[in-house]
């Protein structure tokens, strides 16, 4: 996009003198074949599922295809290609200047650089692949795939690798590993054998009052787990008390880096989770339910699309609500409530202005309930054992259970459930075998990318909601990654701005140009640390949404806690 | 500006809060932004993605303030107030974060955005809060190269703050859904369709785009943004009968000479500072070398050849060789003596009235008061009563069916008011190409709910917004209205008490439509059954419903049966007399309103009193101070087309025609030419050497719209005012002016202009008041309108009865102004035209407009930007029908039908059904009207333009 465009009357007059050219008929033919006979064309939501069809199908989305796409949803084809571009996993491509249409690459294979994965060893595997894996298959790095327990992790078309080296990457390249099977879980006939939507039936049929189940919901103490920490049961008085119809939009988009939590739940147990999503379904009087699932997570997919149709076959209450699976398509930001919510709705991921808030005004201007899944995960067990179950666990004065995605330098990363208020160095040292071998505890991040970064010495304070603001982090999703005296703070201050920059949604001044400049700023050795501090100011106090409001955390946390690495 | 806005009705009382702002306690409606209260008490908070008219959107963050007891500052802008909320604006915190936000734009576009544009906000409001340098990197170069492909909008996003103006603009004000916002993060680019080049893109260049930026980063092209300015002078649009409010700015051209160096919209009642690409780009026809600059005669021995029109046209034959220059007093005398000739002699005959074997064809294009003056001019001095425009080729049958059935021709309620109205029915109009403003407040009037129902055999821009498009077969209207009828007459959708307090005629309209069921409807139109009883319903039973048509309606052969099945529609369900109702055929031009409204029409007198009617002769007698009744026949005089039929009979020798083009603008026009052609003497008075020019014996040079005074009625009676901004070039001068000299010289005492008034080539606006007033004097409803009430006002929604009250916006509240105050249904019942496709002309032709061109052509085709936009005859052919005829995108084809043949450029485009293809008529190269037929309908005497069998074929 460097030449500069020439004007009209030189380059574009044969075009005009003709007037546009209509879509293609058989170009629509080919689209409408694409979409399959069921697809719904006039609903403007399914816009993204549209063109994940002609994605897939082609491998990359032609502007030709867009237009047809527009014709068919009579949309305009500036409000398909907006939303095309603005995600990821589409590439939106253009014809040559003598019409010819670009190949698609014929194998893609991502190496997640994220933080966990960089610390893993992301970017030898990127420097070394493309050439052991030749022309054919393209190379690229991603943002955080949603692994890091598994760090580094590199995924070959949509078939995930653990502990990816150069040999196992070729060896999957050339075994046409393509797609994720997952391992075996609680489907629908075992989770029903285990008591799946016992609770749910005890709700229907009047054992359980709505306001009992809410009760319980609030005195267990549970909130919201995606990270902002509303209290749940609260979040269900407010929505119910909105006028109908309600609907529901579940947070699956888990983007965070270092998280890894949901996909480690929905991977053993998804009726657990759907129990919950229909509790609550019925609690706050839910007419529409939407899950967000995000697009990396194909092997996640694949179990859901299965346990929803097992769930309409034989469906556990009359008149259940509709259940509708949405798949991101490359959007961290869409993990923000409002942007997943323009999301479902068909449109660019950019968060809203609030208020108001979108329990009164959320999905198509509906008063919505929205959780990340985790929450109503533990929903049917707080029921079945008791909401002074769940506030029972807890450390250091802190209550509740929390899910700590633990990756970095320990022994044994995983998902950790461990209480609430637990320190850093309880958890690394009672959940996590300890640290790696040959690593010494340096640093970690308490919550994934936005949480900030915490030196050793304050490793024994209470991770828990709250407990973190005073030294300026938060928990999160609680994501901890640990880092050790083999790394280095502003590295990971720079992985991370650079994250946030390709993640802005652009919206904002301050978000948008503001992580740019910051990445800019501290890629050289001197920092201006006069000039972050107003930059981390108006980030902070004027973007739209956490993202933006987050960025500076990383920057400040070092500038506050590690400044001989500035020296 | 007293007309209703779009808005008005939807605002309902709100209740008033009481909060502190900036350590004052004020009351605001609630819901009221933050940035809205402070600037009523006088603080502008500093803003660029925000500009009052569009919505909201708080992505710039350039207007932060501090709520009390809020962890992060609010965009004032968008945040609404609320009772008891404390809100600093002016907290160091919230300075300096506004400060940071602009620093960083700054960088981003700051140096691009001063060099682009002299007025950019981004560096006023970067001055405004105290950046004077900027710490931060400058955006990456590549972020954006300009795009220079478009004749009349120059894209350079090296300045653009992503502030999305411009995209609130193109979707949310236009509805053109143009410009998106494509890629994200700090990539985030303002795109065109899929990214492409602007001028290769779907772009209509309204240019609200450009309007709507605040860094220059849309500007007009050729840096005509850049130029100096040296006056702007508010005025009204030439081009059609929206009429938008705009202002020319005038500056100094590399020659030094004064010329329009850009347009912007004025909040007119009627556009609130909306324009289409023809009203913002289409002025510098104005400054075209090929105006008319001298007067001109007939060479001796040039004779009349209607194809020198292509000739001159292509260039192959100077206008020279067929005329030479001759100074005014030389070209008028000899103009005024042919006529006065032609009228002695025939006096002396004794002929009388009709038979005066003189006409006159005014222009709608001209002010209320040229058009009030020729019409005099005619009927005082020419004795005849053949006096007409080219209202007669667009809506004369709709005014037939309403003057008929309601007693008035003009509209019930205004376009705007469909803001108000739940149901829209849009029929044989294109408003997205002849009304594009209009278009917008349909537009807006969906995205906010209403359910738009198109029915017209073609399909347009519109038709995504539509829950219905009825794409019936040419011509089968009355079947389709019938149809309608019967379901809700048969559904009892009637509203019955409208009926009997206000319809006359209802039994026989129901015993006329009770065998026109949907299904039989159905086999005619090509609708099924069941849509016509859905539309039908949705209708009758909305809140409000209202009808909008245009020339789909009127230009057929059964035009007025066409309307008078719409009248009914709006009586018998009583969708009338309501905001958000009623009846509105869209007027083409921009004053084709008033130039009827002022008696530029055969049959009546200003203010449509016929001139049978011997108390309104004797009216205008006393007023014109000449007795009429001794000359001037009671009978109407001849319109447009049969005047052409008398012309080429002879019995219509001599003709005055003023900023009309009949050689293009009439059916068959290798008839009309020929009578033109034909005539003993014709006097040509415009300002290009028009397709009639050509045929003229003498030209008189004329103003154009922006070189003079006047006053306009748009399509919604509202009349308003139009200043000169330049000088006429050369000897060119006021048509006004020229009109009363041909006055004088047929031996009228008018004295209009006068010696104070200068020589007649400056406009003036004395003696264009002096004209208004003696109008105003002969027409009841600008009793209300003096002329220095409209100098002040800008505009007046006519009838105004009084001065000190705004006129009425929605009439027939009461009553229709008819002998007994009822309506009156005629019933219809469906007929074939004549036009018969066979195997020989097996396809429909339509004729139209596009978009960029007005009319015949004669300005919008002298206007540069128009032109490069829209530079040939494109014929729109359905793709199957190209494939079937091997006819490919681009190719050339012809058109021949029983009246003549053209060849022109195929344009591919499912917007019209098999079998059917569409021109437009203001290419020369392609004169559509050479294929179109003069049947005429029997009342509104409109030929059928909409439907000429023909036959296409690829050039061999």
């Amino acid at each position: 996009m460097n030449a500069p465009v020439q004007p009209i009357h030189l380059v574009r007059q044969k075009r005009r003198q003709s007037g546009p050219e209509p879509v293609d008929a058989a170009v629509l033919a080919e689209i409408r074949a694409t979409l399959g006979a069921e697809a719904d064309v006039s609903r403007r939501d399914l816009l993204i599922e549209h063109l994940h069809a002609i994605n897939d199908r082609f491998g990359q989305l032609r502007t030709d295809h867009l237009g047809a796409l527009a014709q068919l949803m009579r949309l305009s084809v500036a409000e398909v290609h907006e939303v095309a571009s603005f995600y990821h996993h589409f590439e939106v491509v253009r014809p040559a200047a003598d019409g010819q249409w670009p190949e698609a690459p014929a194998l893609t294979v991502r190496v997640c650089d994220g933080i966990a994965c960089e610390l893993g060893g992301a970017r030898d595997l990127l420097a070394k692949l493309p050439a052991l894996l030749g022309a054919e298959v393209r190379v690229v790095p991603v943002p955080c795939v949603g692994r890091c327990e598994q760090a580094p992790a590199a995924v070959v078309h949509q078939h995930p690798i653990a502990r990816a080296t150069e040999q196992s990457v070729k060896a999957a390249v050339d075994a046409g590993s393509r797609t994720h099977e997952p391992a075996p879980y609680l489907d629908f006939e075992a989770a029903k054998a285990r008591g799946a939507y016992h609770l749910l039936r005890q709700c229907l049929s009047g054992e359980r009052d709505v306001e009992s189940v809410i009760k319980t919901m609030e005195s267990s103490g549970l909130r919201g787990l995606g990270g902002a920490g509303f209290p749940s049961g609260r979040k269900w008085r407010i929505v119910r008390s909105e006028p109908g119809p309600r609907l529901m939009a579940v947070n699956i988009d888990e983007g965070e880096p270092g998280t890894f939590k949901d996909r480690h739940y929905l991977e053993r147990n998804p009726h657990q989770f759907l129990e919950g999503l229909l509790i609550a379904a019925w609690a706050v009087g839910i007419e529409r339910v939407f899950v967000y699932l995000r697009d990396e997570y194909h092997g996640c997919r694949a179990i859901l699309e299965r346990e929803l149709a097992a769930l309409l076959e034989h469906p556990p209450m009359r008149d259940m609500p509709t259940i509708e699976l949405r798949r991101g398509a490359g959007a961290y930001i869409c993990g923000e409530e409002s942007a997943m919510i323009e999301s479902i709705e068909g449109k660019r991921g950019m968060p809203r202005l609030r208020p108001p808030y979108v329990a009164q005004v959320g999905l198509f201007g509906r008063p919505t309930l929205e959780h990340n899944f985790e929450t109503l995960y533990w929903v049917p067990e707080i029921l079945a054992k008791g909401a002074d179950w769940f506030a029972s666990h807890g450390r250091h004065d802190r209550k509740g259970l929390r899910s700590f995605s633990v990756s970095g330098r320990v022994r044994d990363p995983g998902v950790k459930l461990a209480p609430a208020g637990i320190t850093l160095r309880e958890l690394i040292d009672e959940y996590c075998g300890g640290m790696a071998e040959g690593h010494e505890l340096y640093a970690y991040l308490p919550g994934g990318a936005s949480g900030g970064i915490l030196p050793e010495r304050l490793a024994d304070v209470p991770l828990d909601f709250d407990t973190l603001q005073p030294h300026g982090c938060f928990i999160g999703s609680a994501a901890v990654v640990v880092l050790s005296k083999h790394d280095r703070v502003t590295d990971v201050a720079r992985n991370l701005m650079a994250f946030f920059e390709h993640e802005s949604c652009g919206q904002c001044t301050p978000c948008r140009a503001g992580t740019t400049k910051a990445r800019e700023i501290i890629a050289s050795d001197k920092w201006d640390r006069e000039l972050l501090a107003d930059l981390s100011q108006v980030m902070r106090d004027a973007s739209i949404c956490g993202l933006g409001q987050a960025a500076p955390n990383p920057v400040d946390c070092v500038i506050k806690y590690f400044p001989e690495e500035l020296a | 500006m007293n007309a209703r806005t779009p808005n008005d009705a939807l605002v309902e009382a709100v209740p008033t809060v009481e909060f502190t702002l900036d350590g004052k306690t004020v009351q605001a409606p609630a819901g009221e932004t933050i940035w809205n209260v402070a600037l009523a008490h006088g603080v502008e908070i500093p803003h660029l993605c925000h500009k009052p008219g569009l919505r909201p959107d708080g992505n710039c963050r350039a207007c932060m303030v501090e709520v009390k007891g809020e962890r992060t500052l609010a965009a004032s802008c968008c945040r609404s107030v609320s009772a008891g909320m404390t809100v600093d604006t002016q907290s160091d915190r919230a300075k300096k974060s506004r400060a940071l936000v602009l620093e960083l734009l700054m960088s981003d576009a700051g140096v691009a955005s001063a060099d682009h544009t002299n007025e950019s906000e981004l560096t006023h409001w970067a001055r405004e809060c105290g950046v004077d340098s900027v710490r931060f990197a400058p955006r990456e170069a590549d972020y954006a190269a300009p795009d220079l492909s478009h004749p009349a909008i120059a894209v350079k996003l090296d300045a653009c703050i992503q502030c999305t103006r411009c995209l609130r603009a193109c979707r949310e004000e236009q509805g053109n859904d143009v410009i998106g916002l494509a890629l994200r993060g700090s990539h985030a680019k303002i795109s065109f369709d899929a990214d492409e080049a602007l001028g290769a893109s779907s772009c209509v260049a309204c240019g609200e785009c450009v309007q709507a930026c605040p860094t220059g980063a849309l500007m007009p092209a050729r840096d005509a943004g850049l130029a100096q300015i040296t006056k702007s002078v508010d005025s009204v649009c030439p081009y059609c009968g929206v009429g938008c409010q705009l202002t020319w700015h005038v500056g100094p051209d590399k020659k030094g000479e004064d010329v329009i160096q850009f347009v912007t919209g004025r909040d007119g009642p009627a556009n609130h500072g909306r324009l289409c690409v023809k009203g913002r780009y289409g002025f510098d026809y104005v400054r075209n070398p090929k105006r008319l600059t001298t007067p001109l005669i007939r060479r001796d021995g040039a004779k009349k050849d209607p194809a020198d029109i292509d000739r001159v046209k292509r260039g192959e034959v100077a206008l020279e060789t067929l005329f030479r220059p001759a100074s005014w007093d030389e070209a008028l005398d000899l103009a005024a003596g042919g006529l006065k000739r032609l009228r002695d002699d025939a006096l002396a005959k004794g002929l009388r009235g009709n038979d005066i074997p003189l006409a006159g064809f005014g222009s709608a294009k001209g002010s209320n008061e040229e058009a009030y003056l020729f019409q005099k001019l005619v009927r005082q001095g020419f004795e005849t009563n053949n006096v007409d425009h080219c209202t007669r080729l667009c809506h004369a049958s709709s005014v037939a069916a309403l003057l008929e059935g309601i007693g008035s021709g003009s509209v019930s309620n205004p376009v705007a008011d469909v803001a108000q109205s739940e149901f829209i029915f849009l029929i044989g109009a294109n408003p997205v190409v002849n009304h594009p403003v209009a278009a917008t407040w349909i537009k807006n009037a969906v995205d906010r709910g209403a359910t738009l129902c198109i029915a017209d055999p073609r399909s347009n821009a519109l038709a995504r917004r539509a829950k219905w498009h009825l794409a019936f077969r040419p011509d089968t209207d009355v079947a389709l209205l019938n149809a309608m009828l019967h379901v809700i007459i048969g559904e009892g959708l009637v509203d019955e008490d409208f009926v009997a307090a206000r319809v006359n005629g209802y039994e026989q309209l129901k015993a006329s439509v009770a065998e026109a069921t949907p299904e039989r409807m159905s086999e005619i139109c090509g609708i099924d059954a069941d849509t016509l009883r859905k539309v039908a319903r949705a209708y009758a039973t909305s809140r409000a419903s209202i009808i909008l048509w245009g020339m789909g309606i009127s230009q057929h052969v059964h035009g007025t049966d066409n309307a008078r099945g719409l009248i009914a529609l709006a009586m018998v369900t009583g969708q009338i007399a309501r905001p958000g109702t009623g009846l509105h055929p869209l007027r083409g031009q921009n004053n084709v309103q008033g130039a009827s409204d002022a008696g530029l029409i055969p049959m009546m007198l200003p203010n449509y009193q016929r001139v049978a009617n011997a108390e309104a002769r004797a009216k205008f007698e006393q007023l014109w101070g000449t007795p009429l009744a001794d000359h001037l026949d009671a009978t109407p005089g001849l319109t447009v087309v049969e005047i052409m039929h008398a012309a080429s009979e002879g019995r219509i020798r001599g003709m005055y025609v003023e900023g009309e083009n009949p050689a293009m603008s009439d059916p068959d026009l290798n008839h009309a030419r020929a009578a033109l052609a034909g005539l003993e003497h014709l006097v040509v008075q415009d300002i290009f050497a028009t397709e009639t020019a050509i045929l003229a014996d003498v030209i008189l040079p004329a103003s154009a719209h922006a070189e003079k005074w006047g006053s306009y009625t748009n399509t919604d009676r509202l009349i308003q005012v139009g200043r000169p901004a330049l000088a006429p070039p050369g000897d060119a001068r006021q048509d006004l002016w020229a009109i009363e000299q041909i006055a004088r010289r047929l031996d009228l005492p008018w004295n209009y202009w006068q010696a104070a008034d200068g020589d007649g080539r400056l406009g003036a606006e004395a003696p264009v008041a002096r004209a208004y007033e003696e109008m105003r004097a002969g027409m009841s409803p600008l009793a209300g309108v003096p002329w220095s009430r409209l100098a002040r006002e800008e505009a007046v929604v006519t009838p105004a009865a009084r001065e000190d009250e705004p006129g009425d916006d929605v009439v027939f509240i009461d009553s229709f102004p008819t002998a007994d105050g009822r309506a009156t249904l005629v019933p219809t019942t469906f007929k074939p035209g004549p036009e018969t496709r066979d195997a020989d002309y097996p396809f429909v032709l339509t004729t139209g407009r596009v978009l960029e061109h007005w009319h015949t052509g004669a300005m919008t085709r002298h206007a540069s930007m128009l032109e490069a936009i829209s530079p040939a005859p494109l014929v729109s052919l359905h793709p199957e029908d190209a494939s079937a005829l091997g006819i490919a995108h681009g190719a050339q084809i012809d058109l021949s039908t029983r009246h003549g043949s053209v060849r022109a450029i195929a344009s591919l485009s499912p917007d019209v059904q098999r079998q059917q293809v569409f021109l437009a008529f203001a290419y020369w190269e392609a004169a559509a009207n050479h294929l179109t037929g003069d049947a005429i309908d029997p009342f509104g005497k409109i030929p059928g333009f909409k439907v000429t069998a023909v036959r296409v074929s690829a050039v061999a």
